[in-house]
């Protein structure tokens, strides 16, 4: 083959000159064009320029997260594969391996919901099952504005549907996952999807593009003009009418998505391929330079062999397509027919359209001639970086200092009582029926315990053993206190997920933030990203990947900084995993962990009194891991007949959802909150309603409450039994800081199932 | 007993077929490839849920075209035990081997949880497990599970006890409160007049492990197992050798 560097790189007719204008268009700083005219020793095409566009935003580079995201701990004993790749891999034992990524849609969902959900679930599928995985399960964490604005509910409603109709579609359960309702997400919802699959380790294939002359394959749907990235201009070709025609957001086909799930399945396990890697953000771009980064090899492709769905697109257009359900593949040379014999079975399109080199070069020709020839590794690796100012902002500090003492003590039993209904009907509390009810959650019969469960269960391939997942994060103790809000995010996720009495192992993380341009929005991104990792270490939970989306703003207001953590945890043997809510009538209600005075950044402050101040409740790194331990060590045990983490609404709002969360209808109960472990000088409202951290609702059978004290001891974990399970049709007995109030299980179970689905009915309709 | 699974490309329940059959029961379940004509011997047919073709003009409305199916048609027609469930269903009444057809629910959303559901016939080869009355619980998840027909076909069909399974509340009562999706006359199941083909919404193979603490569904495919112990259906022609190597080639490689 003839040495390309020796041929010319061409612009093509009609390209628009290059002027600083055009590069500022294409988010280049002047110091960023200074370093690539450095290194390319040229001016850049057209084409090469929205290479390096696409290559040095902040979604593919980094900019602005790497220099942070770099202090994260990666490793551990259970991580096979770390960050860097299309998912994160952890080793489950029995010599399977779970695969599992999250990922942000939120400025496509913004614009059109159901697409913007749909197309987010279809490409973190795709990164799951590119690791040669099959996914078993979604989770989503969603993030919406007030219930009572149509515009939320009509953003809601598409989201669920498009989540749901995705999921449905391929045959992947959603089983869990949080939302939560608030006016700082109004016009910019957040929409994050957590898949999960498993795979046997020894079959584990990463997206690498390594041997020369291997040929490199586009498969799955044909490429169009949608999704162009920020092509906020129109190039001279481009016809006017048709850019304000074209769908600002990629359309989903999970039919295709799936086709393209079993193919590349089979591809993987007959060992047919070298790499492979979805076209996802910046499409072709990304996904060939990056697997030639990682074998560090070259790549050269010729677009017109590209299929393509429409005639006259332009390299620039071929190579920035976020056309949905593509994938690039590396072929091993002497299985190039049998490749192509099994996408033709599952009736998918494949085309050759170059092959792997090794000159390090991202070469692209169109019809042979040269059109973009770029070094791999600065376009890849050397991407600017940039560690900025933070500052908190007025308003924050303002809302820290704000005085609670108003809102710490009740009138009378009666606020208690309505305060307690207030709660149950808060959007971001109540029962995610509605939401759930629209997913498919059983289909693969995997699924041990679905959505309304602290985590969720699914057995794995691996005889005996269950996976645990949580999606968790507190945007609004974020923004009161980024450090703890980090941390706390961390905590959440590894409490639910060892409620269930699963050994919590590692994380992903999606961090949405608004523009870390600003310094009090760098000053929440670096103080989170701290508290992620410290808590991480702590935990001995690291990080394997996740997705960075900032720039989350509406009319100049960010949204809450809003770090998500999915986390997954191991449960030795499945016949031991713990429900979250109560079991039996007679059981002994016991709580674990300290309540403090902490009202700050409560649910309770928020939903009861429209406030948003204070403190949000400090996250002991020590108290965390020791309570970790004491549930996955206690549930191993069979100590516990229920374990429900304590978070927003604090013991009470616990407490009820526990009793109407029971299997076969709501649960009475009678507890004395008094009676639980807790700090010095704490206020009525931290009692009932706090958000105290590392606090958990657990039952035990009568009499052997014993074993759950053994184990607090063990563990330093302070331990106390406050009360007792009662029947059906028994009401909610609970006293505690001179109050007492006794709202009947089942009526406070019907507050807690409508609040959504009153909202979301019919009479108060869906508008955009 | 050997069951065959039709692998249209977008179904997604097949696999969950396939592990009631073997790791439930402990009887044998092969896949057969949409585009095969070739039913390998089998003694019974299902039809698994999914999204057969994508289903974006019409559940079902596809795949009922697909080469498989014109064999499937002839094996049911001469009498083949053949199950249709959820999506399934929706193909067999697309093909004509039951009548009716099935619309999107009545709240215009996907559903999916459990529900109640009461055998109204055990005299079936897909119920003989169950005694008439029983109570299940079983989880549908559709988003056109509706299930619509003539008034006089509806009738017809209730004459003939062909109504199989009902959806019903936790006392047994055929409620509209217990009607997941406003199927007519809570109607959750039927068979043909001559009892071979079952089209049922809920899914009975995610309710077959007791791993998952409940097994109610496993009786739908007990009853099979009796039935064609029993000699009851036909087992489908085996396959020309040169067509049962290549049905084998096209399953390579699936796993789950």
């Amino acid at each position: 083959m003839t040495r390309a560097s020796l041929e010319r790189v061409e612009a093509r007719p009609g390209d628009p000159v290059m002027s600083a204008a055009l590069v500022a268009e294409h988010g280049l700083s002047p110091e960023e064009w200074e370093q690539i005219l450095g290194f390319m020793g040229r001016e850049p095409t057209f084409t090469e320029l929205g290479v390096f566009s696409a290559m040095w935003s902040e979604h593919c580079g980094y900019k602005n997260s790497r220099p942070l995201l770099r202090t994260l701990p990666t490793e551990g004993p259970a991580v096979v594969q770390g960050p860097g790749e299309n998912a994160g891999v952890i080793d489950v034992g029995g010599g399977w391996g779970v695969a599992f990524k999250i990922e942000s849609h939120n400025h496509p969902s913004a614009v059109e919901p159901y697409q913007g959900a749909a197309t987010g679930s279809g490409g973190i599928l795709r990164d799951v099952f590119t690791m040669g995985a099959r996914p078993i399960a979604i989770l989503d964490s969603l993030h919406f504005g007030s219930l009572d604005s149509p515009q939320s509910r009509y953003l809601f409603d598409g989201v669920v549907r498009g989540v749901g109709d995705y999921g449905n579609c391929v045959g992947v359960p959603t089983v869990g996952g949080e939302a939560i309702f608030d006016p700082a997400y109004e016009r910019n919802p957040l929409i994050n999807v957590m898949c999960i699959g498993v795979l046997p380790l020894e079959r584990l294939i990463r997206g690498e593009a390594e041997g020369v002359g291997n040929p490199v394959m586009a498969v799955g749907a044909r490429t169009g003009r949608d999704g162009i990235h920020g092509a906020t201009f129109a190039s001279e070709e481009l016809d006017e009418e048709a850019v304000d025609s074209r769908p600002q957001v990629q359309v989903g086909d999970p039919f295709t998505e799936k086709l393209l799930l079993e193919a590349s399945l089979e591809l993987i396990e007959r060992d047919l391929l070298v790499g492979i890697q979805d076209m996802g953000a910046a499409g072709l771009t990304s996904s060939g330079t990056e697997m030639a980064a990682r074998s560090g090899s070259g790549i050269d492709i010729d677009v017109a062999y590209l299929p393509v769905r429409e005639k006259g697109m332009t390299p620039y257009e071929m190579l920035l397509s976020e056309s949905q359900e593509r994938m690039l593949l590396v072929a091993k040379p002497e299985h190039e027919e049998a490749v192509r014999e099994v996408l033709e079975r599952w009736d998918l399109q494949a085309a050759t359209i170059g092959q792997v080199t090794d000159d390090g070069m991202f070469r692209v020709r169109e019809d042979g001639v040269v059109r973009v020839e770029i070094p791999v590794k600065p376009l890849v690796d050397d991407c600017p970086t940039y560690v900025r100012e933070g500052v908190m902002s007025l308003a924050v500090a303002e809302a820290r200092s704000a005085d609670l003492g108003a809102y710490a003590s009740f009138e009378s039993d009666g606020e208690v009582d309505a305060a307690l209904r207030t709660l149950l009907d808060a959007p971001s509390i109540a029962s995610r029926r509605w939401i759930y009810e629209q997913y498919d959650t059983t289909v693969q019969t995997n699924t041990l315990e679905g959505p309304g469960s602290d985590a969720a269960v699914l057995r794995l391939p691996a005889e005996g053993r269950a996976l645990a997942a949580s999606t968790d994060g507190n945007g609004r103790h974020t923004w009161l206190d980024p450090r703890t809000g980090g941390r706390a995010a961390v905590a959440e996720a590894a409490r639910n997920v060892a409620c269930s009495g699963a050994r919590p192992l590692a994380v992903t993380n999606c961090l949405n933030f608004g523009s870390p341009e600003r310094p009090e929005v760098y000053f929440q991104l670096a103080g989170a990203v701290e508290g992620m990792g410290e808590a991480c270490r702590a935990l001995r939970t690291p990080v394997t990947g996740g997705n960075v989306s900032l720039y989350n703003e509406t009319g100049g207001q960010p949204v809450y900084p809003t770090p998500v953590i999915g986390m997954l945890g191991v449960i030795e043997d499945l016949e031991r995993r713990v429900p979250s809510a109560f079991q039996r009538e007679g059981d002994e209600i016991w709580v674990a962990g300290v309540t403090r005075d902490e009202i700050g950044g409560s649910e309770y402050l928020a939903a009861c009194h429209g406030l948003v101040a204070g403190l949000p409740p400090a996250l002991e790194l020590r108290e965390a891991a020791s309570l970790v331990d004491f549930l996955v060590e206690g549930a191993a045990d069979g100590a516990f007949a229920s374990a429900h983490d304590c978070s927003d609404g604090g013991l009470a709002v616990a407490l009820a959802e526990c009793a109407v969360g029971a299997v076969d209808g709501p649960l009475g109960c009678t507890v004395d909150l008094d009676a639980a472990p807790a700090g010095a000088n704490v206020s009525a409202a931290g009692r009932w309603f706090g958000e105290s951290h590392s606090r958990i609702v657990l039952t035990c059978r009568p009499g052997e409450g014993e074993r759950i004290a053994a184990h607090g001891r063990r563990h330093g974990v302070p331990v106390a039994r406050v009360g007792v399970v009662n029947g059906p049709d028994s009401p909610c007995r609970l006293t505690g800081a001179g109050h007492a109030i006794a709202p009947p299980a089942a009526e406070l179970a019907r507050i807690y199932e409508e609040a959504i689905p009153r909202r979301m009915s019919e009479e108060a309709g869906i508008t955009s | 007993m050997k069951v065959g699974i039709v692998r249209f490309p977008g179904s997604n329940c097949d696999a969950d077929v396939y592990r009631a059959v073997t790791e439930g029961l402990g009887e044998s379940a092969t896949y057969l490839w949409h585009k095969s004509t070739d039913l390998e011997g089998v003694d019974v047919v299902v039809l698994p849920g999914g999204f057969s073709y994508g289903d974006y003009l019409r559940a079902g409305a596809i795949a009922r075209f697909s080469p498989i199916m014109g064999e499937v048609i002839d094996f049911a027609r001469g009498g083949g035990l053949t199950l249709g469930i959820c999506n399934g269903f929706q193909v067999l009444c697309e093909a004509h081997l039951l009548p009716g057809a099935l619309v999107r629910n009545r709240n215009l959303r996907f559903r999916c949880h459990d529900v109640g559901l009461r055998v109204e016939n055990a005299g079936t080869p897909f119920t003989s497990a169950y005694a008439e009355g029983d109570l299940l619980h079983i989880p549908i998840a559709h988003g056109e599970g509706q299930f619509v027909a003539e008034a006089s076909t509806l009738d017809e069909v209730e004459a003939e006890e062909r109504v199989v399974f009902r959806y019903v509340d936790r006392r047994g009562q055929a409620t509209d409160a217990a009607n997941p999706n406003g199927s007519a006359r809570n109607i959750a199941g039927i068979v043909n007049a001559e009892g071979n083909i079952l089209g049922l919404m809920p899914h009975p193979e995610r309710h077959s492990l007791s791993v998952l603490g409940n097994t109610d569904g496993l009786g739908v495919f007990r009853s099979l197992l009796a039935a064609v112990a029993d000699g009851r259906g036909r087992r489908s022609d085996p396959a020309p050798p040169a067509a049962a190597e290549f049905a084998a080639g096209a399953v390579a490689g699936v796993s789950s």
